[in-house]
């Protein structure tokens, strides 16, 4: 990653108050600030799925070959083409950051070497759909 | 520049050749809750009481800067990368279903992961620690400004509960919808009650 060759526009300036990646303490401390190192990473890839949510399930494309084969893009690959897991298991498993996982998947999805899962039948969003509300809580309490 | 014509036969193959959609298993319907509250107020536990998976860890590294001055007055911005870990646990549910689980970073300075967490989320359990109530208003007040379904799950530790409910509802000034309960981040049958809980609350936001 080529974040620590890129000049920070912001070093050296007064931390922002009310900058989104940037939490004052309640006692006004404003010494530090916190950024997400894989933004710029992130604005790289041209995926459409830069902001894959942390439940998406993602699946390898039986029989696709990898050109380019890094360990994280063979690590993924390869659990994912044992069962479908999501971006946080894949996170989890691999130990690498989750903004890795997000760039990563998103580049194997355009390349169609993985296919990702979100939402439900009626809705990008099944939090938003009653039907699957209704089945997780009969689900639940069957437990 | 030219390429050779072998190299563009070896070109990857694209995977247009569609894999047959029987062969392929239907991917579940994914859906999370996040389970909130303060520092060391079980909510790996929690989430460990009901998940079919051993809670797994995850990460997202930042940079953080520190400003300062150095002998010669200049301003320094000192980078260090730390790590933020958060717990998660998933229960697969009948209709090919997964229900995620995901326990947030403790601190305050850590809120862009809820940000992430949240997104997409049913709503959230609250877990509350009757001897430190004030390390939960940070969690009720971040739902509350986004108008996320949450509930309070009071943790009784060792089943000794030090306020009452109303107490509890009262120095959180939440409003009468907000289920507060007392909970046990142990038991497999109290983590069911305070999901059903939540998800009856998000249910009933929806209907009109
Ligand atoms: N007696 C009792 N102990 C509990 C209960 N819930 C959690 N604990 C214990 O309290 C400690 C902290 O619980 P965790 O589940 O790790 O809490 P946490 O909120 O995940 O902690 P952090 O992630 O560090 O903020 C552990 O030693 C648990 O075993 C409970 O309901 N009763
Ligand atoms: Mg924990």
């Amino acid at each position: 990653m080529d974040d620590a060759a890129t000049p920070d526009p912001d070093a050296g300036r007064p931390p922002r108050r009310g900058h989104d990646l940037y939490d004052a303490d309640a006692d006004g401390a404003d010494d530090s600030r916190i950024v997400r190192p894989y933004t710029r990473t992130r604005g790289r890839t041209r995926s459409a799925r830069n902001d894959l949510p942390l439940e998406a399930l993602v699946s390898a494309v039986p029989g696709a070959t990898d050109p380019v084969a890094t360990s994280e893009r063979r690590g993924i690959l390869k659990l994912a083409g044992e069962s479908m897991l999501s971006i946080a298991e894949l996170s989890a498993h691999l130990s690498l950051p989750l903004g890795v996982i997000r760039v990563v998947v998103g580049d194997l999805a355009d390349q169609g070497l993985v296919t990702v899962h979100t939402g439900s039948a009626s809705s990008a969003n099944p939090a938003n759909d009653l039907k699957v509300l209704e089945s997780v809580l009969d689900g639940i309490s069957a437990l | 520049m030219a390429f050779p014509r072998s190299d563009l036969t070896a070109a990857p193959a694209r995977p247009s050749q569609q894999v047959p959609v029987e062969t392929m298993p239907v991917a579940p319907v994914t859906v999370k809750i996040v389970v909130a509250g303060g520092f060391a107020v079980g909510k790996t536990t929690f989430i460990g009481s009901i998940s079919d998976i051993e809670p797994l860890s995850t990460e997202a590294a930042m940079t953080e800067h520190s400003l300062g001055v150095d002998d010669a007055g200049g301003v320094t911005d000192r980078k260090t990368t730390t790590t933020v870990a958060m717990d998660f646990g998933r229960i697969a549910l009948p209709g090919n279903l997964w229900l995620y689980l995901f326990g947030t970073p403790g601190q305050d300075r850590f809120h862009f992961m809820w940000d992430d967490l949240i997104t997409g989320a049913i709503g959230a359990v609250v877990l509350v620690d009757t001897e430190r109530l004030d390390a939960c208003f940070d969690a009720v007040d971040y739902f509350e400004a986004r108008q996320i379904p949450f509930v309070l799950a009071v943790n009784c530790f060792d089943g000794v509960a030090r306020h009452t409910l109303d107490d509890v509802r009262a120095a959180l000034a939440v409003r009468p919808e907000v289920p507060v309960f007392y909970t046990d981040a142990r038991s497999r049958q109290a983590t069911k009650q305070a999901l059903i809980s939540l998800v009856t609350l998000a249910m009933a936001r929806m209907q009109p």
